[in-house]
This record gives C-alpha cells, sequence and structure tokens, in this order.
C-alpha cells in the first residue's frame, strides 16, 4: 500500500509519508486548541482544568440561566446582525465601484477600505473611545455596530471583489441596452450571480463583530456590555468553566453556519 | 418605417488618443450597415456611442429625429449583441429572452407568445428551458439574438458577435443573420473587423480607421473601389505595386498601363497599383502589350480550391495569384521560369497612400 504511486508522478505513499505527518500536525494544532474546550466545559468541578475529574451540566446551567449573560447574547447578537447588514450593503457597494473605477481612484479607495484590517485594533479601540467620550457613544448599541461595521468592512469587500473578478460586466451592459436602468441591472443580473461571494463577505462580517473584544473592552458596558467582554472579565475575575461552556456553544454554531454555508454552495454548483 | 440614424460631427478622445475624429453617417431605415476596422480604430467605440455606454466629446445622433446623445442606455430601446453573448447564467432560456419584456411590464400569455416567436425566429423554441451553460456557442448567440430582438427595437447593435465562433459555424451564422435581417427589416449596425463578414452581410460598409470613417459604399464598392491604400490593403489579399506616371500616363515597371479611372492624385503623390491574386491572368493575348507584367514564377502551392502561384517581380517584389483546379496540375507554370501576367482594364485601380 504504502509503496503504492500516489499520483502519475510514480512517487509512492511512503515517499510522501514526511508530508502526511507535516499534515497531520497543522491540523493538530489548529483544532485540538478548540477540541479541549469542550471537554472542560462538562467539568464537575469550580475551576477550569483539564482533563476534568468529574463531569456536569452544571456551567451551560449557569450560562442559560444567568441574565447577566442572557443580556450579553443579546447584546452580541444584536449589534452582530446590524453590523452584518450595514457591513454587507456597504462593502458590497464599495467593491462594485471599485471593481467598476480605473486606475489611482479605484487603488486608493481599495487601499482606504482595507486599513481596518491593517491598523492594530487596540488604536482603533482607544480612537473610538476617545471621539466616543466626546459624543456620548461610549455604552451605545450605535457606537458599536459603527466600529464593528468598520472593522468588517474589508472583509466584505475582499470577499465581494474576488467574486466580481470572475463576473462579466458586459452583462449589466445587455441588461441596460434591454432596457433595466443601473440599479436594476445591479439588483437583477449582477447580484444574483455574486450573491455567495454576498453570502460570506456576511458571515465574516456577522463572525467579525460576535468575536471581537478589544474595541468591546473600551467602548460597550453596563446594560450594553457585550458576551465577549463579559467572558473576558469573567476570566479575570472567578476563571469558572461558564467560559467554557459558552464557547461551546459558540463552536457548535460556528460548524452549523460553516456546514449551512457549505450545503447551499454545492446545492448552488449542481444547479 | 422607423430605424433612421443620423450621427452628427462625433468627437471622442481619451487623454490625447482621438478615438473618433469627427465622424458623421447617415443610416437609413431598414439598413444593414457594418462598421469595418482594424482593432483600435474606434469602431467599436462608436458603437458604444450608439448604444449610450460611452460618452462623445461632441456631436449629435438623432435616430427618427429624437436626439438620443444624452439619453442612458436603457431608454434608447435598442437591442444589443454581444461578442461574448453576456446571457444571464443564472436563468434559463426562456428567461433570458422575457428579460428585456418583463422589463416593459408584458406578462403572462402575451410574455410567454412573444418569447416563444423570438426563440422561433432563431430556432431555439426547443431548448427554451434549458439553462444557458448548457447551451453551445452557437446556440447562445442564437439565445442572444433572439433577446436582442423580442422587444422589437428600433435598431439592432451587434458587436463582432460570431468572432467567438468556429470559422464554418460563423459563415452558416452570417447567412442566418442575413436572412433574419431579411426578414425583420431592423436597422442594423453591425462591427467586425472580418473583411469577408462585412462583404457577405452588409447592404453597406463603413471602413473605419483612426477614429474616421476611410470609406463608406456597398461591398462591390468598397472591395473594387477602394478609395486608398488602407482600404485596398484592408479588404482582400491585397499587394501593391509601385507605379510611375508620365506624360504618355501611367507605367509599371516602364510598360504602359490602363488603367479603369485616370490618376487624379495630387502632385508628388505616389500612386499604387493594388493587385488581388484572383485578379490576375495569365496564359492571355501574347501580342497586348500594356498592362502586362514580367515576372518568374518563385512557388507553387495546392490549397485544395485552389492554387497559390507566388511570382517574383523585376525588382523582387512579390505577388500571388490564385487559380482554380479545374485544369488539374498539367497547365501550371513552372516554377523558376517566366510568367507573362496581365490585368484587365477594369481590375486595374491605382490609390495613394492617403485619399
Amino acid at each position: 500500500m504504502l509503496h503504492r504511486p500516489a499520483t502519475e508522478t510514480q512517487i509512492t505513499h511512503f515517499q510522501r509519508l514526511w508530508l502526511y505527518m507535516l499534515v497531520a500536525l497543522v491540523f493538530a494544532f489548529l483544532i485540538i486548541p478548540c477540541l479541549i474546550v469542550i471537554p472542560m466545559s462538562f467539568s464537575g468541578s469550580k475551576y477550569l482544568e483539564f482533563p476534568p475529574r468529574s463531569w456536569s451540566l452544571q456551567w451551560y446551567e449557569a450560562y442559560l440561566g444567568s441574565s447577566e449573560w442572557r443580556a450579553a447574547t443579546f447584546v452580541s447578537l444584536r449589534a452582530a446582525l446590524l453590523t452584518t447588514i450595514f457591513a454587507t450593503t456597504f462593502g458590497t457597494l464599495a467593491a462594485y465601484g471599485i471593481s467598476r473605477a480605473y486606475g489611482a481612484a479605484s487603488s486608493l479607495a481599495r487601499g482606504v477600505f482595507m486599513l481596518p484590517m491593517l491598523v492594530p485594533l487596540i488604536l482603533v479601540a482607544i480612537g473610538c473611545f476617545l471621539v466616543y467620550a466626546k459624543i456620548g457613544l461610549n455604552g451605545t448599541t450605535t457606537g458599536l455596530v459603527m466600529a464593528h461595521t468598520v472593522l468588517a468592512l474589508p472583509f466584505v469587500v475582499i470577499a465581494v471583489l474576488s467574486g466580481l473578478a470572475s463576473y462579466d460586466m458586459n452583462q449589466e451592459r445587455v441588461a441596460q441596452s434591454l432596457g433595466a436602468s443601473r440599479p436594476w441591472a445591479f439588483l437583477t443580473v449582477t447580484l444574483p450571480q455574486i450573491r455567495l461571494s454576498v453570502m460570506s463577505g456576511a458571515l465574516f462580517a456577522f463572525v467579525t463583530s460576535f468575536d471581537e473584544v478589544v474595541i468591546a473592552l473600551f467602548i460597550s458596558g453596563g446594560q450594553n456590555a457585550t458576551l465577549t467582554r463579559l467572558m473576558f472579565a469573567n476570566i479575570r475575575d472567578q476563571i469558572d468553566p461558564t467560559v467554557a461552556a459558552i464557547s461551546s456553544l459558540l463552536i457548535g454554531l460556528s460548524i452549523i453556519l460553516l456546514v449551512g454555508s457549505h450545503l447551499l454552495r454545492g446545492r448552488e454548483d449542481r444547479k | 418605417m422607423p430605424g433612421r440614424v443620423e450621427i452628427r460631427n462625433i468627437r471622442k478622445a481619451y487623454g490625447s488618443f482621438l478615438a473618433l475624429d469627427d465622424v458623421s453617417l447617415d443610416i437609413a431605415p431598414g439598413e444593414f450597415l457594418t462598421l469595418l476596422g482594424p482593432s483600435g480604430s474606434g469602431k467599436t467605440t462608436l458603437l458604444n456611442v450608439l448604444a449610450g455606454f460611452v460618452r462623445p466629446d461632441s456631436g449629435s445622433i438623432t435616430i427618427d429625429g429624437a436626439e438620443f446623445l444624452l439619453l442612458p442606455p436603457h431608454k434608447r430601446n435598442l437591442g444589443m449583441v454581444f461578442q461574448n453573448y453576456a446571457l444571464f447564467p443564472h436563468m434559463s432560456v426562456r428567461r433570458n429572452v422575457g428579460y428585456p419584456l418583463r422589463l416593459r411590464g408584458v406578462s403572462g400569455a402575451e410574455l410567454d407568445r412573444r418569447v416563444e416567436e423570438a426563440l422561433g425566429l432563431v430556432q431555439m423554441a426547443h431548448l427554451a428551458d434549458r439553462g444557458v451553460n448548457a447551451l453551445s456557442g452557437g446556440q447562445r448567440q442564437r439565445v442572444a439574438l433572439a433577446r436582442a430582438i423580442v422587444f422589437e427595437p428600433s435598431i439592432l447593435l451587434m458587436d463582432e458577435p460570431l468572432s467567438a465562433l468556429d470559422k464554418k459555424l460563423r459563415e452558416h451564422m452570417q447567412l442566418e443573420l442575413k436572412r433574419l435581417h431579411d426578414r425583420l427589416g431592423t436597422t442594423t449596425v453591425y462591427v467586425t473587423h472580418d473583411q469577408r463578414e462585412a462583404l457577405t452581410l452588409s447592404d453597406r460598409i463603413a471602413v473605419v480607421n483612426g477614429g474616421k470613417i476611410v470609406q463608406l459604399g456597398t461591398p462591390d464598392e468598397i472591395y473594387d473601389r477602394p478609395k486608398n491604400k488602407f482600404v485596398a490593403d484592408f479588404i482582400g489579399e491585397t499587394r501593391f505595386l509601385p507605379v510611375e506616371t508620365g506624360a504618355s500616363g501611367a507605367l509599371l515597371y516602364g510598360r504602359p498601363l490602363r488603367t479603369r479611372d485616370d490618376w487624379k492624385g495630387a502632385t508628388g503623390e505616389k500612386p499604387w497599383l493594388v493587385i488581388r491574386p484572383e485578379r490576375l491572368r495569365w496564359k492571355g493575348d501574347e501580342s497586348q502589350t500594356a498592362n502586362r507584367i514580367e515576372a518568374e514564377t518563385t512557388d507553387i502551392i495546392y490549397q485544395g480550391d485552389s492554387y497559390l502561384i507566388t511570382v517574383r517581380m523585376p525588382d523582387g517584389a512579390e505577388l500571388d495569384l490564385r487559380r482554380g483546379p479545374d485544369l488539374g496540375g498539367k497547365d501550371l507554370p513552372e516554377r523558376g521560369q517566366p510568367i507573362q501576367l496581365w490585368l484587365d482594364r477594369e481590375h486595374t485601380i491605382l490609390v495613394a497612400d492617403k485619399s
């Protein structure tokens, strides 16, 4: 088996063994930190420990039973949904504009839209905090959604730009010649064809906002504290396995989202 | 009959590059007019000006008397077919063709009837419910055509619609396009760089070069009476020989040349003799000295439908002549042997570098 050729090039599986092992190691490093948190969440102990010496569901109960955790979850979900809506809309329009424009203006716009990814997050957070302090946006959903939208924009722009790269703009011209105004041509011809890119951009935007902790630490608080902020505070002050339980739930949610989008995509390809 | 186009003094510059240089052109209702030119000549720019995708710097376009220049593309009611078809891949054939009708508020049985009718015209009715990705290139082009004519536009614009097809299909589609045009009578502006396609399809051809219309005329006018060296060179497998003009008329290698038209070039302008392979005769009347060319055979190539014979002039210039294969190989000149050629007076055309 090991000495059978792996490809047309006659390289055997044995000769490739090192490659398989390297890949296995990379996978292990990627996956284990995520998996380790799951047994910890079922711990019967009062502290984070691995492996747990006894098992229980108490930390899931602690999470679901706490009004504080539930409120924070709601704040995070609301912020993430609003961020998704704004970032996807503006990001898609920006990507469209960048892909249609030529020359220096287009490159400049592309650079500006990538900035939030390049600037250290802590600087964005401090900047937001100082400006918001003056105009009274600290601790508000509006402030949080604005900051998260800025963070999420580059992901949407990148995703939609890649979708537009393989899209034939002549189709929109044809639609116009057939009687569609430019916005209508975009909505009926372009958007349906790049919707997978738009959706993956939207998914990134949601996750960017939902996962974000640095900005949330600075500008969210009180009634509008996000889930991540509360988790961070919990680790600092109490270190109980509630955080592990929440993390496990989040991992589950991510897997569902990923598998869902994958299935959608598969159905799309078959059509 | 609607579909009269008047293009007046259209100018379009991209920086210092003049894409359209004061172009004026009248297109009659129902006419099939081809813009023929090399790439970068401005023919596609002119088509895009008509479609409304390019706004010229100055000039005017009226269609049936109404000014179109400032109208956005979607209000022009022009059918357009693109080189790469640009069908909407997320819609079926039927929905593609119905798209312009739905935009115009047509629905229900009327929509179905008109879509069927348009698809029938291009012989695609049987594939109406296919996805467009399942179609071949020729079928896609037919659907694109059906979509462009289904809303009965006053003008049909086509931008090299057949250039992505292979030769055989292209020639077949040319005939279909011609028949469709005869049947619908829609004014058509067609862009191509393929001279044979232009000759096959057009009522009139506008040869475009350097942002200008160099010559406008029927296919036989363009082929047989080229206005200048560019047009003669662009159409047909043309070679040129330098001609001297003396007191007694035109001279080719010292022999008298009887031309169809007298040379009317400006002083100091050099005339060129236009020679096309199928117009050269050999084995003519030996006593006829005018329009005779003495040469030497250098190559004989059998090309299936004809022989291509290459000959060398006294000054080293090479010419091709084409001969049908009807007499087999026995009547061919021999390689390396002198050969005498004649040009009939009606095919003896002189052109200048510029007109």
